[in-house]
């Protein structure tokens, strides 16, 4: 647009974040934009520092040994083995939380921005989705537990003789991670689906098409970036919960399959993740291997940091763009 | 009368309103050919009765009779009553909030979506109430384009085929739908530009470009009546031209109604002219007679530029 305006040369550049380059700003405007500044810095510190200390404790005492061996219960840090199990358990719980809660939380922001009726349903289903987004993770894990230990769920975990329903298991602890999830994608599946001007929707009704197929050729194709940001992020969260592993999963130390059929008797199983096994056998839990945490907590770390790329490269890409 | 000096209409268009449209023919009476876009007020004062139709003569497609539309409490469109034909284009023009988006919408039932909108009177498609039509049937004969472009987030080729797809159980196959989707781009002056190109994604086409392929899009599905709400006012000169071009050039196969707030589109393109005001349908007439001799002292003053 400026290219019809004649614009006066722009004035030469002025260095960044130098409070005192604009001399007309009162004192309060360059305290402030210092403290910013400040502020942004120090992030910066803290983050490099965080990765730093990790990465050279994680060379330290990483090993490819550890990466593909089975923890073993031992004091002595040279027997104790590798953290493969938990691994494993990451692996497992964040594919199946988040296999549950996409549909869901794709299916809860469709209807919440497609159709919302009854308006105070809506309203109910919007409340209920904060409230899950609000909840501490123990929380959940607690109520989970209470849940999954009646006798309904008897199938989704190990049952003890008497019918003693164990309710600890992957997928028990895969659903609960899944509302941890949940509120990501709902969040910005509708963020994305609400982007989508009027117009575009009901050029598909003017079409003739209906409202589904316009939701599945048209609405979703366009979220497509909103939703794999949401799911991607929920699986960051999902990674980084210990609260639920620790009550839901068991925090065994090896991933404990109900003998049977393979997969069902793996997801009916106790296991451990990445962060339990952090957990466990750093100085704050039982302290047995100090070392084994930090070079599991570099993994770990890496596998957030690689999922918060992920976040960036899908968000970087172009949403679909139309004037409203 | 400045808004409707003649010399700011583009020598080029009136020559495409002479040449593509067989349907009109100069009033013989005018000595230059181009009367129909004329100046207002210069020959103004029987232009309207010279525009006779020699050859085709429109068919009515589509009829309002004594239509009211309200949102809530607020009348939109006040009782009127307005014949769509095939064969010419009408151009519902007037200020903003007169209602005349609403009375297109009304016309494929799109207005029906808005949850506080209320209808009475009736609409008629092919003598029949659109009331009794399955909705996609009557969308399909009744298709519509927007005020700014919106393909689709999918190819060229898809964004064509998107109405013809999911007609029954079975998905027809690419083989199937390329005929149609190849012609539609052609009636939409898009198909030279974008032949090599069909499975690119659309949205990375230039505006004017995909407006044409909403143009195509709507084509494709053989509608009977096209309706047009402000198409042009997201494009740049050249865009307009030739999507206007396009327009005329359609109006033989199917009855098209045009929003515009280009009152000079409107002279370029239509040949009846509608004008709302308030919900009211105030003067409709011959393009020429509407803009040359309005009969409303309020279509005088809108036309003239007074308002609006």
């Amino acid at each position: 647009m400026s290219t019809h305006v004649q614009v006066p040369p722009p004035p030469p550049a002025q260095p960044l974040g130098i409070p005192g380059s604009e001399s007309s700003w009162s004192r309060g405007d360059r305290l402030g934009v210092a403290a910013a500044w400040g502020a942004g810095i120090l992030l910066c510190l803290v983050a490099a520092a965080i990765v730093l200390y990790m990465l050279s404790r994680g060379l330290q005492y990483l090993s490819l040994e550890m990466l593909v061996s089975h923890p073993l219960p031992s004091l002595d840090q040279s027997q104790s083995g590798g953290f493969f199990d938990p691994i494993e358990g990451t692996l497992i719980l964040t594919v199946l939380g988040t296999a549950i809660a996409v549909p869901l939380g794709v299916g809860i922001a469709v209807w919440l921005s497609e159709y919302a009726r009854p308006a105070w349903l809506a309203r109910a289903v919007e409340s209920g989705v904060e409230i899950v987004a609000g909840t501490p993770s123990i929380v959940l894990a607690i109520f989970g537990l209470l849940v999954f230990q009646q006798s309904v769920f008897g199938f989704l975990s190990f049952t003890a003789d008497g019918n003693a329903v164990f309710g600890r298991s992957f997928f028990t602890a895969g659903a609960m991670m899944s509302l941890i999830a949940l509120p990501l994608i709902v969040g910005s599946t509708r963020e994305a689906l609400q982007a989508i001007p009027a117009h575009v929707r009901e050029a598909s009704y003017a079409l003739g098409k209906d409202r589904i197929s316009t939701i599945r050729r048209v609405l979703l194709p366009a979220s497509r970036r909103g939703i794999g940001t949401g799911i991607t992020l929920g699986m960051g969260r999902i990674v980084g919960d210990t609260a639920i592993v620790v009550v839901l999963l068991g925090a065994s130390l090896q991933i404990e399959p109900e003998n049977g059929t393979p997969i069902w008797g793996l997801l009916k199983g106790t296991g451990s993740t990445l962060t339990t096994y952090v957990y466990n056998n750093s100085p704050a839990g039982e302290g047995g291997a100090p070392q084994k945490a930090y070079a599991a907590a570099f993994v770990l770390l890496l596998i957030v940091i690689a999922l918060n790329f992920a976040v960036d490269l899908i968000a970087r890409g172009k949403e679909p763009q139309w004037t409203r | 009368m400045d808004s409707l000096n003649g010399t700011q209409l583009p020598p080029p268009v009136r020559r495409i309103m002479v040449e593509d449209a067989p349907t009109i023919a100069p009033a013989p009476s005018n000595g230059n050919g181009i009367g129909f876009a004329s100046p207002a007020g210069v020959t103004s004062t029987s232009l309207g009765k010279q525009m006779e139709r020699t050859q085709t003569v429109p068919v009515e497609r589509m009829r309002t009779e004594e239509l009211s539309i309200a949102y809530g409490a607020k009348l939109a469109v006040d009782r009127v009553s307005i014949s769509v034909r095939q064969g010419e284009v009408l151009a519902l023009i007037g200020p903003s909030g007169c209602g005349k988006t609403t009375l297109l919408r009304s016309l494929n039932r799109l207005v029906d979506l808005t949850p506080a909108a209320s209808r009475s009177g009736q609409i008629l498609l092919d003598g029949a109430d659109v009331d009794r039509f399955d909705v996609t049937l009557l969308r399909r004969r009744v298709g519509m384009l927007f005020q700014q472009p919106n393909p689709f987030p999918m190819s060229i080729f898809d964004n064509v085929a998107y109405g013809l797809r999911e007609r029954g159980s079975k998905r027809p196959s690419r083989r199937q739908l390329e005929p149609a989707v190849l012609e539609a781009l052609h009636r939409a002056g898009l198909f030279e530009e974008v032949k090599d190109n069909l499975d690119h994604p659309a949205l990375a086409l230039s505006g004017g470009q995909q407006q044409r392929l909403c143009i195509a899009r709507s084509l494709a599905v053989q509608p009977e009546v096209l309706l047009l709400d402000e198409p042009c006012s997201a494009l740049d000169p050249i865009s307009t031209q030739v999507i206007e071009k396009t327009i005329v050039g359609l109006r033989a196969e199917i009855a098209i109604v045009i929003v515009t707030h280009n009152l000079q589109q409107a002279q370029r393109v239509a040949d009846h002219v509608a004008f709302m005001y308030l919900g009211d349908l105030v003067e409709y007439g011959e393009a020429a007679q509407v803009f040359g001799a309005p009969l409303a002292e309020r279509t005088r003053e809108y036309v003239s530029g007074g308002f609006g």
